[in-house]
C-alpha cells in the first residue's frame, strides 16, 4: 500500500497538512472504497477534532459539524426537516459512518443530502473560519479545501421544505434522481423558491427554470404543471447505468409534480 | 512502511494488533487478529457481509480505517455463541435463514444491533435494519422471520 495516514488533533492542523496531493478522510464511505481498490496513492489526512461532531443551534438555524453522521442527523429531534433525506441514504451501516461533509463531495449517484443543503441555502464554514455560500463551493468543489461546518437556516414550517428520491431498490437504493424544494411563502405567494436535484446533471444543481416558473405564484395545479414542464430546461441529464438521459427527461416532471403536490 | 499499534476491545476482550497505513478494519480483524467471522464480500460498502458493531452501532469493517478503532468496543459474530448459540443464531437455524451462509454473520450483527436498542421491532423495522445486507440465497423472508421470532420471544414452528 502506497498511502500514508496522518492524524491531526485540530481541523486547523489538518487544513495546513492538506495542500498538494493529500486527500481528507471523513466517514470513509467514499474514500475507503478507493483505498481498498488501490486507486488512491499518497497522503491521507484525518482529524479527531471534536468540533467536527457538534450540532449547535444558533438563532433561527443550525451549525452542523462536517463530521456529523447521517444517523446523528436522523436522531436529532430539531432537525426533523432533514430526516426524510438522511433516512433515504444508504443502509443503517452507511448512515452510521457517512458524514454530512463527505456528502458534499460525493459523486453521482450519491449526493442527496448535498442537494438538500443546496435547496436550503446552506453556508459552508471553511477550516480558515470564513463562511461561503454553497453555490460557490459547487462551482469548484475539487479545490474547495476543508469544510468545518455547515450553517443551515431552519425552514419556516413543515410545508416549506420537502424531499423526494427516485430509486429502483427499496428501502436501500441509489438515486436515479432526487429533488429537494424550499418554498417560502409570503402572503400565499412563493418568494425565494429554491429547487435542487441530483441525477439531472454532473452533480447537485438547481433547477432554475422550474424555480422561475414558481416564483411569485400561488402553489397550485397550474403552477406545478408549468414547473414540471420546464424542469429539465437548461439541464443536461446524463446517461449512465441507472437510466438514460431520455428517461430522466421524461420522468423528471412527474417526480417534481409528486414532490410539489405534497407541499400545497 | 511503519506499523502502528492499535488496542481495542473485541467481544469483551482487550486486543492489540499492528496495522499498516490504509489497512481497513476487516483486514486487520481477519489477518491480524484471526477473527474470521466478519466476511470479505465487496470491499465497497455494498454487501454488508463485513458488518461489525462499533460501540453498539453496525458499521462496515471494510470501510473503517483500522487505526481509527483505537480504544473502541467492537463486536463480531465470533462473540455471539460463547455460551451456547445466541437466540438469533438458534432462530436462523430453525428458520433455515442461512443457505450459503456468507451473508449470515453480517445479518446477525445487523439484527443484534436492532434488537439491542429495539427489542420489539415491527416487520418494517426489521426490513430497514437489514437493508444494508445483501443475501442472494434466501429471498430474505426466512431471515426476517427468524429475527421476528427472537423479537417476539417465540420458538420457530
Amino acid at each position: 500500500m502506497a498511502v500514508t495516514i496522518e492524524k491531526h488533533a485540530t481541523v486547523g492542523d489538518a487544513q495546513r497538512a492538506l495542500g498538494g496531493d493529500a486527500v481528507y478522510l471523513g466517514g470513509g464511505t467514499i474514500l475507503m472504497r478507493e483505498i481498498n481498490a488501490g486507486l488512491v496513492q499518497g497522503r491521507i489526512i484525518r482529524s479527531t477534532d471534536p468540533v467536527l461532531k457538534q450540532i449547535r443551534q444558533s438563532g433561527d438555524g443550525f451549525e452542523i459539524g462536517a463530521g456529523v453522521t447521517m444517523s446523528a442527523l436522523a436522531n436529532h429531534a430539531e432537525l426533523a426537516f432533514l430526516h426524510p433525506v438522511v433516512r433515504a441514504i444508504g443502509g443503517p451501516q452507511i448512515r452510521n459512518m457517512a458524514t454530512i461533509g463527505g456528502n458534499l463531495f460525493a459523486e453521482p449517484p450519491y449526493g442527496d443530502l448535498a442537494a438538500a443543503l443546496l435547496a436550503l441555502g446552506a453556508r459552508l464554514v471553511m477550516a480558515g473560519g470564513q463562511a461561503r455560500p454553497i453555490e460557490e463551493f459547487f462551482r469548484d468543489r475539487k479545490r474547495a479545501g476543508l469544510i468545518t461546518a455547515i450553517q443551515l437556516p431552519r425552514p419556516r414550517d413543515n410545508k416549506s421544505f420537502a424531499f423526494h428520491k427516485v430509486s429502483r431498490v427499496k428501502p436501500k437504493g441509489v438515486s436515479v434522481m432526487s429533488f429537494s424544494a424550499l418554498l417560502p411563502r409570503d402572503a400565499g405567494r412563493l418568494r425565494g423558491v429554491r429547487i435542487a436535484c441530483i441525477g439531472l446533471g454532473p452533480g447537485p444543481l438547481r433547477a432554475f427554470s422550474a424555480e422561475r416558473a414558481l416564483e411569485g405564484q400561488v402553489l397550485d395545479a397550474a403552477s406545478i404543471t408549468r414547473a414540471a414542464q420546464l424542469v429539465t430546461d437548461g439541464l443536461e441529464p446524463p446517461t449512465d447505468a441507472l437510466a438514460s438521459s431520455w428517461y430522466r427527461r421524461e420522468v423528471a416532471g412527474v417526480h417534481l409534480t409528486r414532490l410539489l403536490e405534497r407541499m400545497i | 512502511m511503519a506499523m502502528k499499534p492499535v488496542t481495542f476491545i473485541l467481544n469483551g476482550e482487550a486486543k492489540a494488533a499492528f496495522t499498516e497505513d490504509g489497512q481497513n478494519l476487516l483486514d486487520m480483524l481477519r489477518r491480524g487478529v484471526g477473527d474470521l467471522s466478519p466476511k470479505y464480500g465487496c470491499a465497497q460498502g455494498s454487501c454488508g457481509a463485513c458488518t461489525v458493531l462499533i460501540n453498539g452501532e453496525p458499521q462496515l469493517a471494510c470501510l473503517v480505517l483500522a487505526e481509527s478503532v483505537e480504544g473502541e468496543n467492537l463486536e463480531t459474530t465470533a462473540g455471539l455463541g460463547r455460551a451456547g448459540l445466541h437466540p438469533l443464531q438458534e432462530a436462523f437455524m430453525q428458520r433455515f435463514a442461512a443457505q450459503c451462509g456468507y451473508c449470515t454473520p453480517g445479518m446477525l450483527m445487523a439484527a443484534k444491533a436492532l434488537l439491542d436498542i429495539n427489542p420489539r421491532p415491527t416487520r418494517d423495522q426489521v426490513i430497514e435494519a437489514i437493508s444494508g445486507n445483501l443475501c442472494r440465497c434466501t429471498g430474505y423472508e426466512p431471515i426476517i422471520a427468524a429475527i421476528l421470532d427472537v423479537a417476539e420471544g417465540r420458538q420457530a414452528p
